[in-house]
């Protein structure tokens, strides 16, 4: 079952937010519910693969980031690096060798960047608490590759610059270079480009391809945007009220959809070109229910335009529709 | 009120308009001699980056600049009449009844201890001298019109959602019955379901309507959808102006070509990466020339020196020093 070359594996991996209930339902005894912000997520990322994670607002797709970072802690199923099971291990000792290996990247890379540091000691900060260096040359070198790698060039004259004297572009380069100066295995990107101008999203994703390619690192890509995935990943994993519901090659997400939730959304995302000056846009009804409060059966079948009555009754399972490609609908065989 | 009688041609002029923002004594030019104009029911984009002035551009329209704002050159026409907009008092009977604008925060716009309805009946009242009753009333037809059941109006804001509080704008903006609806960044904070609804709802209400619109986004393939015409602004100007198909087609700038490129297109099939090197430009300290010439890959000796100037081009505008040559050189041969 584990594929060697997996750096990453989830299996049925689910966090379950509890809510606590008023008084009032206390004293009459209702159960408190929980908010299903992921619900068993099966994913595999390969080592240097990219695997984009697609989700409106509320799917959970940044929760599945903070888990694989263990930012936050799951409430079942499995979370493998590497075959080692790291799924409940909170101790600081044993988390350091993985966070040296496993990093983050942040969509705000404002609010990322502490405005009294400068540029060296942001990207040092990372060598420094998990000892990787021993003396200041070590150090120095470091965070001059970490910087030239992200594309800040030369390093030097980014040194003693502070978060505020730096365009958007660089300091989200400068978040990047945080994350490669412990040189990661994996990194989490959190919508990484969604808050820059567009004319420099396709820089950062330049610096984003570049590590992969050079140094074999895996991407776990977080975005709402599907054009943006079909560009960046070689697989899509499409993510809905904290359930994978399609997953496959970046081509087959994007040309062949075989759950409707994937179809709805790449038709609602304006595209140029091809589609240009089309007269409608096929809207999907209604907006993206609570985690408080998931429909029974399959999730999306209130909004499904396709839905009949087993989609309200039962959940559906993965269904394999073609090589590496399964999708969570009914209607997908 | 603003005198209505069918001015011939456009709805809108903008004409050499200048906007300077003054900062601890620093003045920087937001933006510099824009020029365009707008006619009844027409809908267009403005398109450009953070700092590019469409924002600044359409609150001037709009007569909503800031109080560090100043007007250094240039002037707005409505159906022919200049428009007071560096007097907020003498525009108030404009606003709502001419142009309205619908934010980007419809959540921070709206006043979260007020039922929604009450919120949309208020410039009814005040605006059209509805009673209460007649604007309730003007109120529920508005929700039904964007989309929202009228039982709905009881409701606060915060408990709905995203998009329903910006269908609740929008159907603010029409309640006086305006001629043009200016969009700053509208569907930006929605998702992408939520958006195509959105957009699909400002597209039929203003054919239903014949409202004119200025879209303000830094997302070319929204205007793709919803746009008869595109601006693409650069550092304070109008580097581009044309019909969406012919932009899209043809882009004439360097800039705007080099935009298109970079949005992810699946439909192309081409899966390239095509950075634009640089940085945005800083409005304190402009380069020379022509705005974009330290990161255009075309720029010769002159786009450092000479600002080119927005020509007509084809059916369009352009303002680059690459397609005014050509023009030069045709000239030079006339003679």
């Amino acid at each position: 079952m584990l594929d060697a070359a997996d750096i990453l594996r989830l299996e049925s991996l689910q966090v379950h937010f509890p809510i606590q209930g008023g008084l009032f339902d206390r004293v009459l005894g209702r159960p408190a519910g929980a908010v299903r912000a992921v619900d068993r997520i099966d994913l595999n990322v390969g080592r240097g693969e990219i695997v984009a994670l697609v989700g409106e607002s509320g799917s959970g797709k940044t929760t599945v980031g903070r888990l694989i970072t263990k930012l936050a802690q799951p409430t079942g199923g499995k979370l493998l690096f590497e075959g080692r099971d790291m799924t409940f291990v909170q101790d600081l000792s044993a988390l350091r060798p993985y966070r040296h290996r496993v990093q983050m990247i942040f969509q705000d890379a404002y609010q990322a960047l502490n405005p009294r540091h400068t540029v060296f000691d942001i990207v040092a900060e990372p060598l420094r608490s998990l000892r990787l260096v021993d003396n200041r040359t070590q150090l120095t070198d470091r965070v001059s590759e970490a910087l030239a790698s992200a594309g800040l060039n030369p390093p030097d004259d980014f040194f003693s610059r502070f978060p505020h004297e730096l365009s958007g572009g660089q300091r989200q380069r400068v978040v990047i270079a945080g994350a490669l100066a412990v040189k990661p295995e994996l990194i989490v990107a959190d919508e990484p480009v969604s808050m820059l101008d567009v004319s420099i999203r396709a820089q950062i994703l330049q610096v984003l391809v570049d590590l992969r390619d050079k140094h074999n690192v895996a991407l776990l890509f977080i975005t709402h945007d599907l054009p943006l995935a079909w560009l960046i990943a070689d697989r899509i994993a499409v993510l809905y009220l904290g359930k994978l519901v399609e997953i496959g090659s970046a081509d087959e997400i994007t040309f062949n959809p075989r759950h409707p939730y994937t179809v709805a959304l790449r038709n609602a995302t304006p595209q140029i070109g091809a589609n240009a000056g089309r007269a409608e846009l096929p809207a999907l009804q209604g907006e993206v229910p609570s985690a408080a409060r998931v429909p029974n059966g399959c999730r999306f079948h209130p909004r499904c335009p396709l839905a009949f009555d087993r989609c309200r009754q039962e959940e559906p399972p993965p269904i394999e529709v073609g090589p590496q490609h399964m999708s969570a609908c009914w209607l997908a065989k | 009120m603003i005198d209505s009688s069918q001015h011939k041609g456009s709805l809108l002029e903008v004409d050499g308009l200048s906007v300077d923002y003054g900062l601890k004594g620093v003045s920087s030019r937001a933006i510099d001699r824009i020029s365009f104009e707008l006619r009844a029911g027409e809908a267009v984009g403005l398109v450009g980056e953070s700092g590019s002035g469409k924002t600044t551009t359409a609150m001037a329209i709009a007569g909503l600049l800031s109080p560090n704002a100043r007007i250094s050159s240039g002037e707005v026409r409505y159906r022919g009449n200049r428009l007071p907009i560096d007097h907020d008092a003498a525009m108030r009977p404009h606003r709502w009844s001419e142009t309205s604008v619908v934010f980007q925060g419809a959540m921070n716009a709206l006043n979260p201890v007020h039922r929604i309805v009450k919120q949309i009946a208020e410039p009814c009242m005040l605006k059209l001298g509805m009673s209460r009753g007649e604007a309730n009333a003007r109120a529920k037809e508005l929700l039904e019109l964007v989309g929202i059941p009228a039982d709905r109006g009881a409701a606060y804001p915060h408990e709905l959602s995203g998009g329903m509080r910006q269908r609740v704008m929008i159907a603010m903006a029409l309640a006086c019955r305006p001629s043009l609806i200016i969009g700053d960044e509208p569907t930006t904070a929605l998702d992408v379901i939520t958006q195509a609804q959105i957009l699909k709802l400002l597209g039929e209400l203003r054919s239903r309507l014949n409202i004119a619109l200025i879209l303000i986004t830094h997302d070319l393939s929204v205007v793709a959808e919803c746009c008869d015409r595109v601006m693409i602004m650069y550092s304070g100007r109008i580097v581009e102006d044309g019909t969406v198909a012919e932009i899209f087609a043809q882009p004439k700038h360097p800039y705007t070509r080099l935009l298109i490129e970079s949005i992810p297109n699946p439909a192309s099939g081409k899966k390239i990466i095509r950075p634009i090197p640089g940085d945005p430009p800083n409005l304190v300290n402009r380069p020379s020339g022509c705005a974009f010439h330290p990161r255009c890959p075309s720029a010769m000796g002159i786009c450092a020196t000479e600002l080119p100037s927005l020509d007509k081009f084809g059916q369009g505008r352009v303002a680059c020093h690459l397609h005014r040559s050509s023009q030069h050189d045709k000239v030079a041969a006339h003679a």
